[in-house]
């Protein structure tokens, strides 16, 4: 046996040929996506500031945790705020996409314009979402104030939306919720229509009223799509950056920063690298626990009914 | 046939008017803001702060011009556009041709591998950013050179001139993290839909003598058309609307796409509002048409993903 015969049979055995086509996704995948979270795991054990060379680094060990954790109020202030919006998205965003859907579901005339123009939002660049409405918030010659004026309204009169630390959060939350609710509205609607319509049927039948029908067929069914949907808004809205940035830029003060905000803060302006891979640590972990105990309620859940 | 949802609305004519109200209600709130951005974008900048209409005095195409040229959106605008499709192109390159070995092929760790872009999907790592900053001006080092072609004799070739494949504020900077960022939705996607595609075909052509690439290539790439449409349209959402990332590494307005672009903009000493609406609307325009061709294929990726779970 000459040795290309034997390389050519080892070729066959070990599948290389067919290893080849996940081969690039493997490449790309290790490189940015799996080294990388290697590389924040190690240097938030590190004291670095960003710009001097990797290897001179100090090691300092779970320092930057304890700090996060006793000694950093800012950051648990933007958590804080992140959450008020996240808690805000939650019911209000959810319940109106909720409605809009069951009010879109089956036997309505226009059903896909209104399904279209929801989702329009949601393919809006946030930048721009945050620029429209940075300038109809402004105080002296935004729309807003111009339409209360014209409305008679005069407690509002040169009232800076973004600039007020009492109402900055929640300006920035309505439109976080205005920018999210189509997407929640089209897979809340996609779960409506695939419940079976003879159920709706046979529950009018026995005299059901529209109720009853909701908390005995539609939310048992649709549990896994809520669960889906609280999750998404969650991820969503707890990293939620762009408004941010073309809106406030997390002033007046801190008012209305948030966690990826102050990630960047510590990156960027501080110059605490090591630190800033710590607290996106600790935030995703935060993540990852939230999605985790609603995948678990969900099929707890799911086991009573 | 009459199909029953939970509201009995063809019963009660007063049910649909209400519901039909609230739903225009709500599509205006929707609408008027881009409506109002684009009159915004035809004013001038003395009759912006007086002028509230919806429906512009004035038609100042300048403003567009003005956006263009002077705000430098048209370089951003062709940025984006090559951002956009190049990513989409290397996500549905590298995803398609893994998601068919993981469907159709045999080879040694399959199931590890698969398992592993999945639970990656279902991670939130959102300091990612950072790590990703480190590697790619790590790599910046790795790939710049130089090349001095002050022999040949022309002015403009007298310095030497540095290049850098992929590195800070490079294009490939971009475009590298972002195809991995969005590569385990697409392989999980085309997978699944693969392995809902009877084999028959394939085998039919693998009989007549077609290599396993060229099945793929032949046969069912061109299959997988509307599961290549949902991995299309989110992309392109996603990328054309990207920032942070863009943001950490163009520093050069050259290489900036729009969103970038309007930040920088609309940090300059004064804004000119009608320009900065020119810009803004400029950047809406190719993603929303693109939205409204292909806002089928959204649902169906919705669909599958709600239905999934």
């Amino acid at each position: 046996m000459d040795t290309l015969e034997v390389k050519q049979k080892l070729f066959h055995k070990l599948k290389i040929g067919n290893f080849s086509f996940v081969l690039p996704a493997i490449i790309i995948f290790s490189l940015f996506n799996v080294y990388p979270l290697f590389l924040i795991l190690k240097l938030s054990f590190f004291e670095w500031n960003g710009i001097s060379p990797l290897d001179q680094a100090k090691f300092i060990g779970i320092k930057h945790f304890i700090e996060i954790f006793t000694n950093d109020k800012l950051w648990w202030q933007s958590v804080w705020h992140a959450g008020i919006i996240t808690i805000l998205a939650l019911t209000i965003q959810n319940v109106l996409a909720l409605l809009l859907a069951m009010a879109v579901d089956r036997g309505i005339r226009g059903g896909n314009i209104y399904r279209v123009i929801f989702f329009l939002p949601p393919v809006l660049s946030g930048i721009v979402i945050g620029l429209i409405w940075q300038w109809i918030y402004n105080g002296h010659h935004g729309l807003l104030n111009h339409l209360f004026t014209f409305l008679g309204i005069t407690r509002f009169e040169n009232m800076a939306w973004l600039a007020d630390p009492d109402t900055a959060l929640y300006s920035v939350a309505i439109i976080h919720m205005w920018r999210g609710f189509g997407w929640g509205f089209i897979i809340l609607l996609a779960g409506l229509q695939s419940i079976d319509s003879q159920l709706y049927e046979a529950a009018e039948v026995d005299g059901a009223e529209t109720w009853h029908k909701f908390i005995h067929i539609t939310c048992p069914l649709m549990m896994p799509v809520f669960i889906l949907v609280s999750i998404l808004t969650i991820l969503g809205t707890m990293q939620i950056y762009d408004l941010i940035v073309s809106m406030t830029n997390g002033g007046p003060e801190y008012y209305t920063e948030v966690p990826i905000t102050r990630i960047l803060a510590s990156m960027r302006g501080e110059n605490r690298f090591g630190y800033a891979c710590a607290r996106g640590l600790v935030f995703g972990a935060m993540l990852l626990i939230l999605s985790m105990i609603q995948i678990k309620v969900s099929k707890h859940m799911q086991k009573d009914l | 046939m009459e199909s029953y949802s939970i509201l009995k609305k063809r019963k009660n004519p007063f049910v649909t008017i209400g519901i039909h109200f609230s739903l225009i209600l709500v599509s205006i709130t929707c609408i008027f803001p881009v409506a109002w951005m684009i009159s915004s974008s035809l004013k001038t900048q003395e009759m912006i702060f007086e002028d509230m209409g919806l429906i512009p005095k004035t038609f100042e195409i300048s403003n567009y011009t003005k956006a263009l040229i002077e705000g430098k959106f048209g370089i951003a605008f062709f940025n984006s556009c090559f951002y956009t499709v190049t990513v989409i192109i290397g996500v549905v390159l590298v995803s398609s041709l893994a998601a068919y070995a993981f469907s159709r092929l045999e080879f040694p760790g399959k199931n590890i591998l698969f398992y592993g872009f999945l639970a990656y999907m279902m991670l939130p790592i959102p300091g990612i950013f950072l790590a990703l900053y480190v590697l790619v001006n790590k790599l910046g080092d790795l790939t710049s050179f130089t090349i001095d072609l002050s022999f040949i004799g022309l002015s403009f070739l007298k310095d030497p001139i540095n290049i850098t494949i992929i590195g800070i504020n490079t294009r490939l900077g971009f475009i590298m993290p972002q195809i991995a960022m969005n590569l385990s939705f697409a392989i999980y996607m085309l997978k699944t839909f693969f392995d809902k595609m009877p084999p028959e075909l394939e085998e039919a052509a693998r009989i007549d003598g077609c290599s396993k690439f060229g099945v793929y290539w032949h046969v069912a790439l061109p299959l997988a058309k509307s599961a290549l449409g949902v991995i299309v349209i989110f992309n392109a959402l996603t990328i054309w609307n990207e920032f942070l990332w863009a943001n950490l590494i163009f520093s050069d307005i050259s290489r900036m796409p729009l969103p970038v672009a309007l930040m920088k903009f609309q940090g300059s000493v004064v804004t000119q509002y009608p320009v900065l609406m020119a810009g803004m609307t400029i950047t809406i325009i190719p993603i929303v048409i693109l939205y409204l061709c292909m806002q089928k294929y959204i649902i169906k990726g919705i669909t599958a993903g709600a239905v999934k779970g």
